[in-house]
């Protein structure tokens, strides 16, 4: 019944945003413009700064996962959806779930498109070792959003929600972003180095057990009142 | 009797809802302050006063959207501490806000929230709700290019499709032309036929005089009058707005 539930909640938000794209168009054009704006700002006479296209690729997934975040409860706040998904006798659980690993595809959309270009602007050897870097961004975009989905539910009736989100969500994710740059630079070294890699990797890997499990475990009470 | 006004009687059924002595305070602000009534299946209570009397607060605390800062609300034997999510899934709400997905068609929006419900058969189940609504040559179009009353019987659907024993409704009348109106009145006998508790908001008497069986009066959060007769629903109604 959780997978089920899961299923629907995730098969619901797929089909509204295949019809309408409009969380797809929005945080793509803001992940991309990020990304030109730092690369016409730091690329120098066609040199990037050592170890920057890192940096960028995670600012630019943050920033983008925010406004993705917001639009997606958004959705949920104009007719009172999210009240009808809390009313069923649904695992409250099972709902965070399908809207976690809903922002999660789409990120991961977003990432299709956002690693080549950083990959192109700042000369960076991202896909050198691309089960890595795929490791790297899976990790560190479900540690983002597993907060960040807690928190844009959390926030849903709040007046100030727009600026609530960022103010609670950035302090924080700042260890998983820090873990995601640390890695991705990692990758990108001119000496690639496995074992400092891997160290970066369990700290995200741990980083999303723990929000996970405590998403999991504050959900309900959270959203009862 | 159709499928849709057949009641289910599942783990968490109960003969009456009892609220007793309930109050619920937003930081300083009380918004229903000591209420306490009673009531039964086959009978529809209308909860009655102008706005901000505190009817949608206690709605949404009829169905478990809050928790009661004091005093206790009991589904026959059972509270929402205890039955959680059984208690839910007798309990149909149709809010001031519709709870549709205008984007999805509504067809796609009865049978996501049948499957929410865990109904065994989504499809027949969303097919029936159409027919109900009296919309089933409307059903793949998006619920965005309906009329408001449209919406409105679509939303009603959505409440009663899986059948619960507590029908909580939060204005239902609201954008309604006359013929709609009547049409939901019939569903609401029809619900009342089938024994459902049934407890009906609205600030607006003319509308919903004829189907109330009682009536409890609230003004600023606390109960003033309860009605038990409907002859004298319209009298004590004037008495109070007067």
């Amino acid at each position: 019944m959780f997978a089920h539930i899961v299923w629907l909640v995730l098969r619901k938000d797929f089909t509204i945003e295949v019809r309408s794209l409009e969380i797809a168009y929005t945080t793509l054009f803001f992940a991309i413009s990020c990304v030109l704006v730092f690369a016409f700002a730091l690329v120098q006479e066609g040199r990037a700064p050592e170890g920057g296209a890192a940096g960028i690729l995670w600012i630019a997934i943050a920033f983008s996962g925010t406004l993705a975040l917001g639009r997606t409860f958004e959705r949920e706040r104009q007719a009172e959806t999210l009240r009808a998904l809390l009313l069923a006798p649904a695992a409250r659980p099972a709902v965070y779930v399908g809207k976690l690993l809903g922002i999660v595809v789409l990120l991961l959309a977003a990432e299709l498109v956002l690693v080549p270009l950083v990959a192109l602007l700042f000369q960076a050897a991202l896909f050198a070792h691309p089960i890595w870097l795929a490791l790297i961004l899976l990790t560190g975009t479900i540690g983002f959003a597993a907060v960040g989905t807690l928190f844009a539910a959390m926030l849903v009736r709040a007046r100030s929600r727009d600026v609530l989100l960022p103010v609670l969500l950035y302090p924080i994710t700042v260890p998983v972003i820090i873990a995601g740059v640390r890695a991705t630079g990692a990758l990108v070294a001119p000496e690639f180095d496995a074992g400092v890699l891997r160290v970066w990797l369990a700290l995200l890997v741990c980083f999303d057990v723990v929000f996970l499990t405590l998403a999991l475990w504050t959900f309900e009470p959270l959203m009862t009142d | 009797m159709s499928p849709s006004t057949t009641l289910r009687t599942g783990p968490a059924d109960f003969e009456h809802l009892s609220v007793d002595d309930v109050s619920r305070h937003f930081g300083r602000r009380r918004a229903v302050s000591r209420i306490t009534f009673r009531a039964d299946r086959g009978v529809v209570l209308g909860l009655l006063g102008p706005n901000g009397a505190g009817k949608s607060t206690l709605l949404a605390l009829l169905a478990t959207l809050l928790r009661p800062s004091s005093g206790t609300i009991r589904y026959g034997e059972h509270t929402a501490s205890t039955r959680g999510a059984a208690l839910r899934a007798a309990i149909g709400v149709l809010g001031h806000d519709l709870f549709l997905y205008p984007e999805l068609t509504a067809r796609e929006n009865l049978e996501f929230f049948a499957g929410l419900y865990g109904l065994p058969d989504r499809r027949a189940a969303a097919s029936a709700a159409l027919e109900a609504a009296g919309l089933a040559h409307r059903g793949d179009d998006p619920v965005s290019s309906f009329s408001r009353g449209m919406r409105q019987r679509v939303a009603l659907e959505r409440a009663l499709i899986h059948r619960p024993r507590l029908v909580l409704l939060d204005e239902p009348f609201t954008g309604l032309d006359d013929a709609s109106a009547a049409a939901l009145g019939r569903r609401l006998h029809g619900l009342r036929a089938a024994d459902a508790v049934i407890i009906l908001a609205t600030h607006d008497l003319d509308l919903a005089e004829g189907l109330l069986d009682r009536a409890v009066f609230l003004r600023e959060g606390r109960m003033v009058e309860a009605v038990d007769r409907p002859q004298d629903v319209r009298a004590t109604y004037r008495k109070i707005v007067s």
